[in-house]
C-alpha cells in the first residue's frame, strides 16, 4: 500500500496552518530591539547630472538618525552591484558592464534610482527626511526605449554611447539565411513581448543588524536565494566574510524572479547598520516596487521561418534586441541569450536555426529574470511563428505541429541550439490537451458565437522548457560566475523525526510539504515527523535557491543522495543490531529487515541506538544520523506540453473573454499533485496577464506611466477562468527522482496560446495584421476597425 | 502621510465650524479618495474634519416621486437598499459596480461626488437621473453641479447633506471599466424621466456631460435603435493609454444603447 | 498624540496614535498583530483586509482614530485557538494559497461575503474578490476554498 503522505499523494501543506492564521513571518513582520527606518531618496528623472546634494535640511528633521550619500558609501570602500554573468559578443569581445553603485554617484539613470538614503526613529520620519534632501539635478536627455538606445543622440553610460550591452549571437547566419532564401514557404513575424512588473503580492523588505559583540553582520531579506545574496553582497559590495555574515529569507510573499537579485537597499541597510550600530529596516512602497523591483520581459523580434510545401520546418531565423535597462540586474545578460536562443528549437525538428540578440542600455528600470526568464520569450516566438505557418500554408494547427515534433524514440535529441533533450512525448500532450478542448468540437462553437454576435477563436501553444537550471559546467562555460548545484543535509534525531536542511528556498512552492513526502517515502516515518529548514545561511550550510523551476529537480537530487548516505549508514546500525551482515539487510516502509530471516528492526530503533550508542562498532562507525549532500546536475530537465485557449471576443468593445483554458504538461514524476496543480494556476493567470492585461509603460522623458495598479492591469479573479490541467509522465532519465520541474511551465505556455486564439478569433472576420501583447480591449476594437 | 490634526465631528454645523477655524481643513466622509490622495503625499491638510459620527448624514429615505441620500450613505447601503432596488434599481446597480467590496463598505456619495472625478460612477447618476444636491447651504441642480475636472459647485466648507434624486420612469447605467482600476471609462445613465429623455456620460470627458443629441433621438422612441445614426464627437474627450478618445467615444454610443436596452 | 480604544479579535485594547496613524499601523506596529498585511499603497491589493464592526474594510484606508470605540476583528481573530475557523480550513483544504501573502485578506474577504450569501456561486466569488489580488494561485483555487468554506459556515 503507497502511503497517503508519501510520492504521489496530495498531502495539504504542513506551512498552511501559519498563514491562514497569519502567523508567518515576513520581513517586515520582523522587528528588532532599537530599530531604525530607511527611505530612500529617488530620482524623480530618468537621465539626470547629480549637480549635489545638500543633506542639512534632512538631517535637522526631528527623528533623523544618519543620511548617506553614494559619496560616502564610496568613501567607505563600499563597491557595486555585482553582476553574475558574462556574456561575449560573436567578435569575442566581452559585455559592456557599467558599474552599478548602490547609491547613484554622479548621475541617476533611471526614474527610482537610490540617490540617498535617510535612517530614522521611524518610518515617517525617514521618508519626511526623505523628502527634505536637497538634490540639485541637471536633467538629461532620455534613453526610454529600445529605439532610443539604437538611435544615434543620447547615451545611458557616457563611456558606452552606442547603448549596446552585446551584440550576441548563436548559429551560422550564413548558412540559415541561405536555407532561407532556398525554401519553398517562408512566413515571418514582427513580435513585442511585453515588459512585465513581477509584483510578488509582498513588497520587498530588508532589515540590516549588526553585533558589536561578536562582529556578526545580519540581514533579514525577501529573498529567494540567501546564499546566493549572502555571496553576491558579502564578497563582492561590502566586503565581509561568509562567517561574519548572516543572511535570512523567511517566510517570503512571493518571488518570481524578482526576489533572485541582489538590490541595492540589501547592501545599503546592512552597511548602515553597522556604521550607525543600530538595526535599520526598509520596506518598499507598492510605488517603489513599480519603479524598482526588476522588471521582466521587453523583446523585440523579427522571426522568420522556412518549410518545406508540406510544412516540414527547415529553418528558423530570429533577430531580437533586449532591453536590459539602465544598469545590469544579477542574472540579466543570460536571460536574452542562454536562456532564450537555446530554446528556439521548441517541441521541433527544425535542422538549422540562427538567433542574433543585441541587448541595450535604457533609462529604465533594470529588466531581469521573471517566470521563466528567456523561455516564455522563445515559446513566445516559435508558437506565434508556427500558428501563423499553419495558417500560411492552411493546415490544421494541430496537424503541422505533428508533422513536425521530435518523436518520443528520438531522446536523447541534440538540437541545433546546443541542448540536448532527454526525453519527452509532444504528441502525447498535444492529443492530452486537445481532448480536453474538445477541439473537434470548436468549429460549432465558433458559430454558435457567430451567431450571438462575437467572434471565436483557439489557440495552441506547444512549448518546452529548460528548467532543473543546472549543470555548473554547461552553465560556467557560457558565462555563469556561479555554480548551479544543490545542498541538502537530512538530520535524524534520537527519536526518529527529521529535519531537513534545504538550500533551496519556497516562497510559496511548498517545500515544506514536498520534500518531507520525499523523505516519508523513503525513511517511513510521517511528515508530521519531518519538518524542512530553509532561508537562513546560519542553519543551512549553503544553496543556490529557487528559481528556475530547480527546487526538486536539483535541490530534491540533493535531498534523495543524502537520503541514500542515511540509509547506507542506518542499514550499518540495523545490521550491527541484528548481527547480520549490511549486505543482507533490506529497508522498506521504515522496517529494516534481513533477508530469509524474521529479524526486523525499526528505523526508530536504528536513530535511537545512533544517538545511545552503548553497544555500537565504533571501530566500523562514528555515532549520529546525519548527512549532507550536494547534487550537481548531469543536464538540465525538459518540462514540455501542450496549452489551448479559447477566446470569444466582443467586437463592440474589443473585450476579450477566455471562454476556456486547457494545460497538459510533462514534469516527469510528481511529488504532490495539488501542488503542481495550483503552479500551473499561477503561472497560467500570470501568462494571460501577460497576453491580455499587463504591459509596463514608460513615457518619452522615461517616466513610468504604469506605476500603480491604476494604470499596470493585474489580473483579478473575475479576469480569468477555471482551468482545465492535467499531466502526462514521462520521467527524466537521469535525476533520481525523475522530475522535471513545474514553477514555470504556465507562465512560458499561456500567452502564446492566448495570443493565438486571439489572432484567430480576429481572423475569423478578416483581420490578419497581428496585434501585440497585450490585446488590451481597445488594441483589440483598433484592429477590429482598422484604426 | 503629513501630519495633521484630526477631529470628528458632532453634527454638520460643527464640521462646519472645525473646518473653518482651521487653517487648511478638509473634510473626509469615506476617505477613500482622500487618504490614498494623502497617503501618496499629494494633499497636505492641516486639520482632518470627519463626518463618520454625524448620524444624520447617514440613510436612505423614499417618496412616491424621490428617493433621497444621505451624504454619509454607503455604497453598499445604496447598493444593497431594498427601497432603492425598487423605485431605482439603476442606482442600486450603479453603487454596486463602484470600487470592491471594502472600498463599497466605507465610500460614500457625498464623497464620490463631492470629489467630482472625471472617471467616478455616481456623477452619471446625479446628471442622468437630474437629481438635486442639498448642502448645509443651499440646493444645487445637478445641471448645475459638476463644473470641470474635480470641480463642483461647492463652495469652501459647503457641506452636501443628501442626494434627491427624482424617480424615473425606467432607467438604467452601463459602465465600460478600466481594465486596471475598474473606474469608468464610459458610464452611461440613460432614463426616462417625467421632464423627459436624459442621456448622462462619466468617464469620458473632464466631467460627467450629457450628451443631448442621444437625448433627442430617445425623445421619440425609446429603443436602442434610436440610436444608431447619432455619433458622438472625440473633440474635448480623455485619452490615455487605456482608451484614446476615438474609442471612447465610440464606447459612448455602445454603452448608451445598452443602457437604453437594459431599460426594457 | 491622541488616545484611541477598540476592541480587536474581542480584547479590549487602548493605545496612542497620531491623527495620521493608518488602522493598518496601529494593528501591525502598535498591536504586533501582523497577519494583516500591506502589499500597495493606493487601496487596491485587499492584503490588509479587516473586519470593523463587522464589515470588510481596507485597514491601510481608514485611520486608526476612526475605528475608535469599534469591534475590529483581524486574521488572528478568527480560529479558535488552534481549531481553524471553517474558512481557513478551506483555504488549506483547497490550497487557496501559496506564499501566504494575501491569505489573510483574502480569508477576511470571503467571510464577509460569506455572512450575506450563505451558497455563493463561482461568478458571485470571483466577482467578491474584486479587491483581493492574489499573484500565486491563478485565483482558481482561492474560488474553490472560498465556496466551500462559505457552505461549511452554514454547518
Ligand atoms: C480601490 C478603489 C476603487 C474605487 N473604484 C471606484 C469606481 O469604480 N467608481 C467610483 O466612482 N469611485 C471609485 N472609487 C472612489 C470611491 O467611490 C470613493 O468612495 C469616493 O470617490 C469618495 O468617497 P468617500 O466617501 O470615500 O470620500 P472621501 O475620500 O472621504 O472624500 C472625498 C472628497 O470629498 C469631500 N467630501 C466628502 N464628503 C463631503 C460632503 N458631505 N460634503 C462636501 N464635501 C465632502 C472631501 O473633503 C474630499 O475632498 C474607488 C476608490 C478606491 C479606493
Ligand atoms: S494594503 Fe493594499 S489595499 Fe490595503
Ligand atoms: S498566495 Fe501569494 S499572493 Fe496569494
Amino acid at each position: 500500500m503507497p502511503r497517503d503522505d508519501g510520492i504521489g499523494a496530495s498531502v495539504r501543506r504542513k506551512e498552511d496552518f501559519r498563514f491562514v492564521t497569519g502567523r508567518g513571518t515576513y520581513t517586515d513582520d520582523i522587528n528588532r530591539y532599537g530599530q531604525t527606518y530607511a527611505a530612500f531618496a529617488r530620482s524623480p528623472y530618468a537621465h539626470a547630472r547629480i549637480d549635489g546634494i545638500d543633506t542639512a535640511a534632512a538631517q535637522a528633521v526631528a527623528g533623523v538618525v544618519a543620511v548617506f550619500t553614494g559619496d560616502d558609501l564610496a568613501a567607505a570602500g563600499v563597491n557595486g552591484l555585482p553582476c553574475g554573468w558574462q556574456i561575449h559578443s560573436k567578435n569575442g569581445e566581452p559585455m559592456a558592464e557599467p558599474g552599478h553603485p548602490p547609491l547613484a554617484q554622479g548621475k541617476a539613470r533611471y526614474v527610482g534610482d537610490a540617490v540617498a538614503v535617510v535612517i530614522a526613529e521611524t518610518r515617517a520620519a525617514a521618508k519626511a527626511g526623505a523628502e527634505a534632501l536637497e538634490i540639485a539635478y541637471t536633467p538629461l536627455a532620455a534613453v526610454a526605449s529600445i529605439r532610443a538606445a539604437k538611435a544615434a543622440g543620447a547615451a545611458v553610460f557616457d563611456d558606452i554611447p552606442s547603448n549596446n550591452c552585446y551584440d550576441w549571437e548563436l548559429g551560422d547566419r550564413a548558412d540559415i539565411d541561405a536555407a532561407i532564401a532556398a525554401a519553398p514557404q517562408t512566413v515571418t513575424l514582427s513580435l513585442v513581448n511585453n515588459r512585465l512588473v513581477p509584483n510578488a503580492m509582498e513588497p520587498r523588505s530588508a532589515i540590516g543588524d549588526y553585533d558589536t559583540a561578536t562582529g556578526e553582520h545580519t540581514l533579514f531579506t525577501t529573498s529567494q536565494n540567501p546564499h546566493v545574496i549572502r555571496l553576491l553582497m558579502g564578497a563582492f559590495v561590502l566586503g565581509i566574510p561568509e562567517h561574519k555574515l548572516r543572511v535570512v529569507a523567511p517566510d517570503v510573499g512571493g518571488g518570481f524572479g524578482s526576489k533572485i537579485f541582489h538590490y541595492a537597499e540589501e547592501a545599503v541597510v546592512t552597511w548602515a547598520a553597522a556604521k550607525i550600530r543600530r538595526p535599520v529596516k526598509w520596506t518598499s512602497d507598492r510605488s517603489e516596487a513599480f519603479l524598482t523591483d526588476a522588471h521582466g520581459r521587453d523583446h523585440e523580434t523579427t522571426v522568420t521561418l522556412a518549410m518545406d510545401n508540406d510544412g516540414k520546418f527547415l529553418a528558423l531565423k530570429v533577430i531580437t534586441d533586449a532591453n536590459m535597462g539602465a544598469y545590469l540586474s544579477t542574472f540579466a545578460p543570460c536571460v536574452p541569450t542562454y536562456l532564450y536562443a537555446t530554446l528556439l528549437a521548441g517541441q521541433y525538428t527544425t535542422p538549422k536555426i540562427f538567433a542574433g540578440v543585441n541587448a541595450w542600455f535604457t533609462n529604465t528600470c533594470p529588466v531581469d529574470a521573471y517566470r521563466g526568464a528567456g523561455r516564455p520569450e522563445a515559446t513566445y516566438v516559435v508558437e506565434r511563428i508556427v500558428e501563423e505557418a499553419a495558417r500560411h500554408l492552411n493546415i490544421d494547427p494541430a496537424e503541422l505541429r505533428r508533422r513536425n515534433f521530435i518523436s518520443p524514440d528520438a531522446f536523447p535529441y541534440q538540437t541545433p541550439v546546443a541542448l540536448e533533450y532527454d526525453s519527452g512525448n509532444y504528441a502525447g500532450t498535444l492529443a492530452l490537451a486537445t481532448k480536453a478542448i474538445d477541439y473537434d468540437g470548436f468549429k460549432a462553437r465558433q458559430a454558435a458565437s457567430k451567431a450571438a454576435g462575437k467572434l471565436r477563436g483557439i489557440g495552441f501553444s506547444a512549448y518546452i522548457e529548460a528548467c532543473g537550471i543546472a549543470p555548473s559546467a554547461v552553465v560556467g562555460s557560457l558565462g555563469a560566475r556561479a555554480g548551479l548545484y544543490e545542498s541538502g543535509a537530512v538530520r535524524v534525531h534520537p527519536t526518529g523525526s527529521v529535519t531537513f536542511y534545504t538550500g533551496s528556498h519556497s516562497h510559496g512552492q511548498g517545500h515544506e510539504t514536498t520534500f518531507a513526502q520525499v523523505i516519508a517515502e523513503r525513511l517511513g516515518v510521517s511528515v508530521e515527523n519531518v519538518d524542512v529548514v530553509h532561508g537562513d545561511t546560519s542553519k543551512v550550510q549553503f544553496g543556490m535557491g529557487t528559481y528556475g523551476s530547480r527546487s526538486l529537480a536539483v535541490g530534491g537530487s540533493a535531498l534523495s543522495k543524502a537520503l541514500d548516505k542515511v540509509e547506507a549508514k542506518a542499514k550499518k546500525i540495523a545490521a550491527h543490531l541484528m548481527e547480520a551482515s549490511d549486505a543482507d539487510v533490506e529497508f522498506k516502509d521504515g522496517v529494516f529487515t534481513v533477508a530469509g530471516t524474521d529479524k526486523s528492526v525499526a528505523f526508530g530503533d536504528v536513530a535511537l541506538t545512533a544517538y545511545v550508542p552503548h553497544n555500537f562498532p565504533h571501530d566500523e562507525l562514528e555515532p549520529g544520523l546525519e548527512e549532507q549532500a550536494f547534487y550537481d546536475p548531469k543536464n538540465f530537465t525538459y518540462p514540455a506540453g501542450c496549452h489551448i485557449c479559447e477566446v470569444e471576443i466582443d467586437p463592440d468593445t474589443g473585450v476579450i473573454e477566455i471562454a476556456n483554458f486547457v494545460a497538459a504538461d510533462d514534469f516527469g514524476n510528481i511529488v504532490n499533485p495539488m501542488i503542481v496543480e495550483g503552479q500551473v494556476h499561477g503561472g497560467i493567470a500570470q501568462g494571460v496577464g501577460q497576453a491580455l492585461m499587463e504591459g509596463c509603460v514608460y513615457g518619452e522623458d522615461g517616466q513610468l506611466v504604469t506605476g500603480s495598479y491604476m494604470d499596470y492591469c493585474l489580473p483579478r479573479a473575475d479576469n480569468l477562468p477555471n482551468f482545465k490541467v492535467s499531466t502526462q509522465v514521462t520521467p527524466c532519465p537521469h535525476n533520481p527522482l525523475g522530475v522535471k520541474g513545474c514553477g514555470e511551465a504556465g507562465a512560458i505556455a499561456a500567452p502564446a496560446a492566448v495570443m493565438n486564439a486571439v489572432t484567430d478569433a480576429l481572423r475569423s472576420v478578416g483581420v490578419t495584421k497581428p496585434i501585440d501583447m497585450p490585446a488590451t480591449p481597445s488594441k483589440v476594437w483598433a484592429a477590429l476597425n482598422g484604426a | 502621510m503629513y501630519a495633521f490634526t484630526y477631529h470628528k465631528a458632532e453634527s454638520v454645523a460643527d464640521a462646519a465650524a472645525k473646518v473653518a477655524s482651521a487653517d487648511d481643513g478638509v473634510l473626509m466622509a469615506g476617505g477613500m479618495t482622500l487618504l490614498p490622495t494623502m497617503k501618496q503625499r499629494l494633499a497636505q491638510p492641516s486639520d482632518v474634519v470627519d463626518l463618520g459620527g454625524v448620524a444624520s448624514l447617514a440613510g436612505i429615505s423614499v417618496t412616491a416621486e424621490t428617493v433621497s441620500i444621505g451624504a454619509m450613505t454607503t455604497h453598499d447601503a445604496v447598493a444593497n437598499s431594498a427601497e432603492v432596488k425598487q423605485a431605482i434599481p439603476a442606482l442600486a446597480s450603479l453603487a454596486s459596480s463602484i470600487g470592491d467590496p471594502m472600498v463599497r463598505n466605507r465610500g460614500t456619495i457625498g464623497g464620490s461626488i463631492a470629489n467630482n472625478d472625471p472617471a467616478a460612477d455616481y456623477p452619471g447618476a446625479v446628471l442622468g437621473l437630474g437629481a438635486t444636491v442639498v448642502t448645509d447651504k443651499r440646493s444645487i441642480p445637478g445641471d448645475d453641479f459638476f463644473q470641470g475636472m474635480f470641480e463642483t459647485a461647492l463652495e469652501p466648507g459647503e457641506i452636501i447633506q443628501r442626494i434627491d434624486f427624482p424617480i424615473p420612469k425606467k432607467a438604467a447605467y452601463v459602465k465600460f471599466p478600466n481594465p486596471a482600476s475598474r473606474y469608468a471609462i464610459v458610464g452611461v445613465m440613460a432614463a426616462e424621466t417625467a421632464s423627459g429623455v436624459r442621456v448622462a456620460v462619466t468617464g469620458a470627458g473632464p466631467c460627467a456631460f450629457r450628451e443631448t443629441a442621444m437625448e433627442t433621438a430617445l425623445a421619440g422612441n425609446f429603443s436602442p435603435s434610436a440610436l444608431d445614426g447619432v455619433t458622438v464627437s472625440p473633440d474635448g474627450l480623455n485619452a490615455d493609454i487605456h482608451a484614446s478618445a476615438v474609442y471612447r467615444a465610440h464606447l459612448i454610443g455602445v454603452m448608451a444603447k445598452r443602457a437604453v436596452a437594459a431599460c426594457g | 498624540m491622541a488616545t484611541v480604544s477598540m476592541t480587536i479579535n474581542g480584547k479590549q485594547v487602548t493605545g496612542d496614535v497620531e491623527g495620521r496613524t493608518l488602522l493598518v499601523d496601529f494593528l501591525r506596529e502598535d498591536q504586533r498583530l501582523t497577519g494583516t498585511h500591506v502589499g500597495c499603497d493606493t487601496s487596491q491589493c485587499g492584503a490588509c483586509t479587516v473586519h470593523v464592526d463587522g464589515k470588510a474594510v481596507k485597514s491601510c484606508t481608514m485611520l486608526a482614530l476612526q475605528a475608535d470605540g469599534a469591534a475590529v476583528t483581524t486574521i488572528e481573530g478568527l480560529a479558535d485557538g488552534d481549531v481553524l475557523h471553517p474558512m481557513q480550513e478551506a483555504f488549506r483544504e483547497h490550497h487557496g494559497l501559496q506564499c501566504g501573502f494575501c491569505t489573510p485578506g483574502m480569508i477576511m474577504s470571503a467571510t464577509a461575503l460569506a455572512a450575506r450569501n450563505a451558497a455563493p456561486t463561482e461568478a458571485d466569488v470571483r466577482h467578491h474578490l474584486e479587491g483581493n489580488l492574489c499573484r500565486c494561485t491563478g485565483y482558481h483555487n482561492i474560488v474553490k476554498a472560498v465556496m466551500a468554506g462559505a457552505r461549511a459556515m452554514q454547518a
